[in-house]
């Protein structure tokens, strides 16, 4: 069962008492070809979940890399259809490692939520994650996903209060999302000491695993976050590699993969080091 | 007659801000408490009295409402057909309907103890109704605006900066009002603390849709009461031009009720609907959800946003407001089209027989109420909202006609 592949990561990360390195790389950038060749790099690499986003032209909360990795895989014609293609290519050889699929709502609801789901699971998503579906409008994607066996993977932010969290973690599965600053991807540096008391108010709340992203580049940055949360989202860092190696002609699976390397090195090792402050 | 009863129409949106399928709040999580919180603080000021009073006070006084019904005699004698009216909302303080939400949206942003101001703009009008605004009541002001719109509304950027506001020219996708719109959304979710975004069109999250609607019903809740006082009845057809659609909700609203009165909406057909270079979401498009809400989109097969086309700024953006989706849906509302070519020659038709120069907004409706008082006949009225003045669209107006200025 796909709900499976996300709990039994985090599972294996909790018995090994360490953080997972969750990686996020935009279907069809640069290329085709190129974005399966990461893909398919990833787990080698050292990422233990991964985050595949489908491209959308209006991308709100994203900043400029995201923006212009959503318009390069648009360029190449990629498309939500395209980006279960790369799912499914990815599926025949990796059978463990858990897929979170992340965009905006309108693909999916042109796609259709019913026939989305149904695809998407036959091609091997675990999980998806919709940035502009608060669960207040959620309800017929939500039934969908469930039906499919799909985890609806939720964010929340430094804005969400107590009231609201519960709301929002009501119908999140696998793990919770934590936004970890105010602001749109990639931009503004997340802040360890605040972020530590949100992932223990966020983990209460839902029972379940808390992974932290917005504003984490560096394998510091990583280091810092996987010590307080279960797992640590990195997407804006990877994607910029994609595009300064299209400037310079650089091969940009091997770039990506190598800072992907860099950063699970200091994720993985994180706790072991002596003056750790635990959560 | 003199109030309309509330019927079936008139009772929307519901609690979840939704117009039949129409509208909701798709945005960000970390927008989300933002949302609500302004939510509940508009509905406290639309049920306060001191509210109201103070936005009418700045309405007569610094808008210069209410503004006139005026009999567009040259035109009704030229169409030989029904008696065309127009509301002079182009009268109002810095030429558009625009300003009229621009107060009520300040006047919130100030109980609301917010202290920056944020905006998206098209054509400009927009932009320069909240610098203006923000210059009256002390705030400092950022306004987004695409690109392509800053190169051809230049007289608008000098007059917002002028009024000391920062224009940011917005490069990102094809540098229109819906990428200076994203921009907007971008800089909320950054600035969650002190910042207040006044959206200029009855779209984006609720309460957005029925708050700038609420705002703009002052343009129909004055036409219809100055027509009833002209006229001794209300019109048989009122026409406004759709971009967002704030004007032409505006205009609509307070007619609902009244389910004699046909109310029809132009979209912008750019240079026409066969090309697909043209900003009609009803007319070309389909349900989807953008910008914060659920509404008719101009969009491809894997629901990719398509950028609209016209020559009006104003109208060029790929989506309407959810309450226009609603009333297109269950036929309260007819929703047509002009091509930009159809918009220049009614343009210039306005400004040669009544001596009013249009902005390229409503001289799109003004393309349309031709063929709508020869439909109706002699013995009817039509009423339509020129929403905004052409000092504008010289530049524009001139380029498409081969003339240097």
């Amino acid at each position: 069962m796909r709900h499976n592949r996300i709990a039994a990561r985090f599972a294996a990360l909790k018995a090994e008492d360490r953080a997972g390195l969750i990686t996020y790389v935009m279907a069809g950038d640069p290329d085709v070809e190129t974005a399966f060749e990461i893909l398919k790099g990833l787990p080698a690499a050292g990422a233990d979940l991964i985050e595949l986003g489908f491209p959308f032209s209006d991308p709100m909360a994203e900043g400029p890399p995201i923006q212009r990795a959503a318009l390069r895989a648009l360029k190449i014609g990629m498309t939500l259809r395209g980006t279960l293609d790369l799912v499914r290519r990815f599926r025949l050889e990796d059978k463990d490692t858990p897929i979170i699929l992340m965009g905006y709502t309108n693909p999916v609801l042109s796609y259709g939520f019913g026939p989305f789901a149904q695809d998407a699971a036959a091609a091997g998503v675990d999980g998806l994650i919709i940035v502009d579906s608060p669960p207040e409008e959620a309800d017929e994607l939500s039934e969908a996903l469930d039906i499919a066996g799909i985890s609806l993977i939720r964010l929340t932010a430094p804005t969400t209060d107590d009231a609201r969290l519960a709301i929002v973690v009501k119908r999140t599965s696998g793990f919770v999302y934590y936004v970890s600053v105010a602001g749109v991807t990639g931009v503004k540096e997340a802040d360890a000491a605040s972020v530590a008391p949100a992932v223990v108010r966020v983990r209460a709340a839902s029972n379940l695993p808390v992974a932290v992203g917005f504003g984490i580049k560096t394998p510091e940055r990583a280091a810092e976050v996987a010590r307080i949360a279960d797992a640590v989202v990195v997407g804006s860092a990877l994607v910029d590699e994609i595009a300064a190696a299209a400037v310079t002609s650089a091969p940009a699976a091997a770039k990506v993969l190598a800072s992907v390397s860099a950063l699970a090195k200091a994720v993985r090792t994180a706790r072991l080091d002596v003056n750790v402050t635990s959560v | 007659m003199n109030a309309p009863s509330p019927n079936a129409y008139t009772a929307y949106p519901d609690a979840n801000g939704r117009f039949g399928d129409y509208g909701g709040r798709y945005v960000a999580e970390t927008l989300m408490p933002l949302v609500l919180e302004l939510g509940r603080a508009y509905d406290e000021a639309k049920n306060d009295p001191a509210f109201h009073a103070e936005m009418s006070g700045y309405m007569t006084h610094y808008v210069g409402r209410p503004s006139p019904l005026y009999f567009a005699e040259r035109l009704t004698q030229h169409f030989g057909g029904a008696k065309i009216y127009f509301k002079r909302d182009e009268l109002n303080h810095t030429g558009a309907h625009k300003i009229n939400n621009c107060i009520g949206q300040i006047l919130l942003a100030r109980r609301m103890g917010k202290t920056r101001i944020i905006a998206e703009t098209g054509a400009g009008q927009h932009g320069v109704a909240t610098a203006t605004v923000c210059a009256r009541f002390g705030y400092p002001c950022i306004v987004y605006m695409g690109e392509t719109d800053v190169e051809r509304q230049k007289p608008n950027v000098f007059r917002m900066n002028l009024l000391g506001a920062e224009v940011r020219p917005v490069t990102s996708g094809t540098g229109t009002l819906k990428d200076a719109m994203n921009e907007a959304m971008r800089d909320w979710v950054t600035n969650v603390d002190d910042t207040y975004y006044i959206i200029g069109t009855a779209a984006g999250p609720h309460p957005y849709p029925a708050m700038v609607r609420d705002f703009q019903s002052v343009i129909g809740t004055e036409a219809r009461a100055q027509m009833l006082e002209r006229e001794g009845r209300l019109p048989d057809a009122v026409v406004a031009c759709i971009g967002g659609g704030s004007n032409a909700i505006g205009l609509f609203h307070p007619f609902l009720a009244d389910e004699g009165v046909r109310l029809i909406g132009v979209e912008a057909a750019g240079h026409g609907l066969s090309t697909g270079q043209h900003a009609a979401s009803l007319t070309g498009g389909r349900p989807g959800v953008l910008h914060g809400n659920k509404t008719y989109l101009l969009q491809d097969d894997d629901g990719q946003i398509i950028d609209a086309h016209s020559i009006s700024a104003g109208l060029d953006y790929p989506g309407i407001g959810p309450e226009h989706a609603w009333l297109h849906d269950v036929g309260r509302a007819q929703y047509v089209s002009a091509t930009d070519d159809e918009a220049l020659s009614a343009f210039q038709l306005c400004s040669q027989l009544e001596g009013i120069i249009p902005a390229l907004e409503p001289a799109h409706a003004l393309a349309r109420v031709g063929d709508v008082a020869k439909e109706l006949g002699k013995d009817a009225i039509v009423l339509m909202n020129l929403c905004g003045r052409g000092d504008k669209d010289i530049f524009t107006v001139a380029e498409a006609l081969g003339s240097r200025l």
